[in-house]
């Protein structure tokens, strides 16, 4: 009896129960406000523009972009700020997974512990470690000057300033990251370890040859994780250094604000163009090479 | 002695994380409480003078109540952003994981590109002046909700699968059409994952600073985001305000931590690792 009501029903009251309509909503939300401006700026980066009329003016932005020293600048830094960032919280964040997976006391209270910054506010965090980087009054050089060094000025040193907001973005990234590994650690099963002892595998072995294989996954993730959101970061360097001093600590995100303020709104989109493809040619072939990385297992 | 080791490392570690963790937190509060003359020290010595409420006083007069206003912009941007993300991510997550169609491919990698491709800022500006939404609260919404949508979507997805298709059959012979389903049986099922969704996404948009900075611009429309950057500059004589205006900024995602860690843990590992 049951049967025959399957066969009747559904069939008749509406195709699938799965109607395509519920895509619906939330395409036409993303593909306005998203879809939309994102081939709009493949057109408007070429243009001179004042979002009244705009001039097409071919490649003349992006050629600005590799010949205005301060526009390359911003483009090297975007790199160096991404790789370095992207590095730490992978090494740093394996580490402390492991150390947070070991035996040790306190587990729960320490990941809590690491992983609350990634919550406070950018901004919050840009601004407190602005003030304790600051040269002579920062608590950071004033601990220094207790033990007999002079700390140099974190944020005002033009060769400096860029790796102290970098240090900052990876004391920010680096517990979820570790969050991350341990979910990937803990998924190891145990008897790999035990039977790697029994064959006499000493420590660093096992680490090489069992955790970090396996850990993978996990790597993969938080690098390209971190690696997408240094290229696109922003909040934190315009907090902290505004770009300064001069244009030593500027990104691709902070010249695309800059440029924005001072009305060439068709060399802005020329950044927000390049900073696409930046991430389209950096992130793939990481992706690429860690699918293939996975198969080999 | 075997015991001994694993307490010992872990009162070590907690020492380290305390120093580099939460000394910055602390010295948030400690600044907060001084008066301004003790704040512009920028050390760490005890205040002289307690003043929390002078200065939470202070801080909420400033220019004409600006804070109240800034919490409740965030606080209506936040609430209705979250609850657009939720009903739309699930409806996208759901009929993607339950009926394979040509479209699926296409809308994974529009999920995709949502993650990874930065808006492009000036011609989302120019757009919404054409449809009227800039400047307005309810553009911010939308902005929100097209910028979060992607990581919602995967959520909900993985979250989906795991939820048997005999509930899908035996509610259909019941007669429930698709929105029926969807919203009586299907819905409430995905709880936890909506759980994990709203808290992360509300602390996410609640953080927001680039987006307000962009398309909400204007002092009627501040964010909390947008107040502690005006008062940066305003401020910076005036230390002992500005750290209590991030203390009031940091509480309510504190508030939330505090109550829901385990889903946010849960939710940004999740959302990460099926990224």
């Amino acid at each position: 009896m049951p049967t025959a009501q399957i066969e009747k029903k559904p069939r008749k009251t509406s195709g699938s129960p799965y109607p395509l309509w519920f895509f619906l909503p939330a395409g036409v939300i993303y593909g306005v406000l998203f879809l939309v401006p994102t081939f709009a700026s493949l057109y408007f980066s070429l243009t001179r523009w004042n979002l009244f009329n705009s001039t097409f003016i071919g490649f003349e932005n992006f050629l600005s972009f590799v010949q205005e020293p301060f526009l390359i600048k911003g483009l090297i830094n975007t790199v160096i700020f991404a790789v370095s960032t992207a590095l730490l919280k992978t090494i740093i964040g394996l580490a402390l997974g492991i150390l947070l997976t070991s035996n040790i006391r306190m587990r729960g209270l320490l990941r809590t512990i690491a992983f609350f910054p990634i919550l406070v506010s950018t901004i919050g965090i840009g601004i407190t470690f602005a003030v304790m980087m600051h040269p002579t009054r920062g608590i950071i050089n004033v601990s220094l000057e207790l033990i007999g060094i002079d700390g140099p000025g974190w944020l005002t040193d033009p060769t400096l300033a860029l790796y102290s907001v970098a240090f900052v973005e990876v004391w920010r990234g680096v517990g979820l990251a570790s969050v991350i590994f341990i979910a990937g650690l803990v998924s190891i099963p145990r008897d790999y370890y035990e039977a790697a002892r029994i064959d006499g595998a000493t420590k660093w072995q096992q680490f090489k040859r069992i955790t970090l294989p396996l850990v993978q996954p996990a790597t993969a993730t938080v690098m390209i994780l971190s690696f997408v959101y240094g290229l696109r970061s922003f909040e934190l360097i315009w907090t902290m250094t505004k770009g300064g001093p001069g244009f030593s600590s500027d990104v691709i995100a902070s010249v695309i604000y800059k440029q924005y303020q001072a009305g060439f709104y068709g060399l802005s989109t020329a950044g927000n163009v390049i900073l696409f493809i930046l991430i389209a040619v950096m992130v793939m072939p990481l992706v690429a090479y860690f699918n293939r990385r996975e198969v080999d297992l | 002695m075997k015991q001994l080791r694993p307490a010992i490392l872990g009162c070590i570690t907690l020492v380290v994380f305390c120093v580099i963790f939460v000394v910055p937190f602390f010295f948030i509060a400690l600044q907060a409480v001084k008066d301004r003359q003790g704040s512009s020290l920028l050390n760490f010595s005890w205040p002289s003078e307690t003043q929390l409420w002078q200065n939470l006083v202070d801080v909420v007069q400033a220019r004409d109540y600006q804070l109240l206003l800034a919490y409740f912009n965030s606080t209506v941007i936040t609430v209705f952003s979250v609850t657009g993300l939720v009903i739309f991510a699930a409806m996208v997550g759901y009929v993607l994981q339950r009926r394979p169609s040509k479209w699926n491919k296409y809308v994974n990698f529009a999920v995709l590109a949502g993650l990874m491709i930065p808006p492009a800022v000036v011609p989302t500006i120019w757009l919404l002046q054409q449809i009227g939404l800039f400047k307005t609260i309810h553009g911010m919404i939308l902005i929100e909700i097209a910028y979060n949508l992607s990581f919602s979507i995967l959520l909900y997805r993985a979250f989906i699968a795991t939820v048997p298709r005999d509930l899908d059959e035996a509610a259909r012979i019941d007669g429930a059409k698709p929105l029926q389903l969807f919203f009586r049986v299907i819905l409430p099922l995905l709880k936890p994952v909506t759980v994990t969704n709203i808290v992360v996404q509300s602390i996410a948009i609640f953080n927001d600073f680039t987006n307000p900075l962009y398309y909400l611009p204007g002092k009627d429309n501040v964010t909390v985001q947008l107040t502690l950057y005006n008062f940066q500059s305003q401020f910076s004589t005036q230390y002992h305000l500005l750290f209590m205006n991030i203390l009031l900024v940091t509480i309510p995602p504190l508030i939330v931590f505090i109550f829901f860690n385990k889903q946010i843990v849960e939710g940004m590992t999740a959302g990460a690792v099926k990224g």
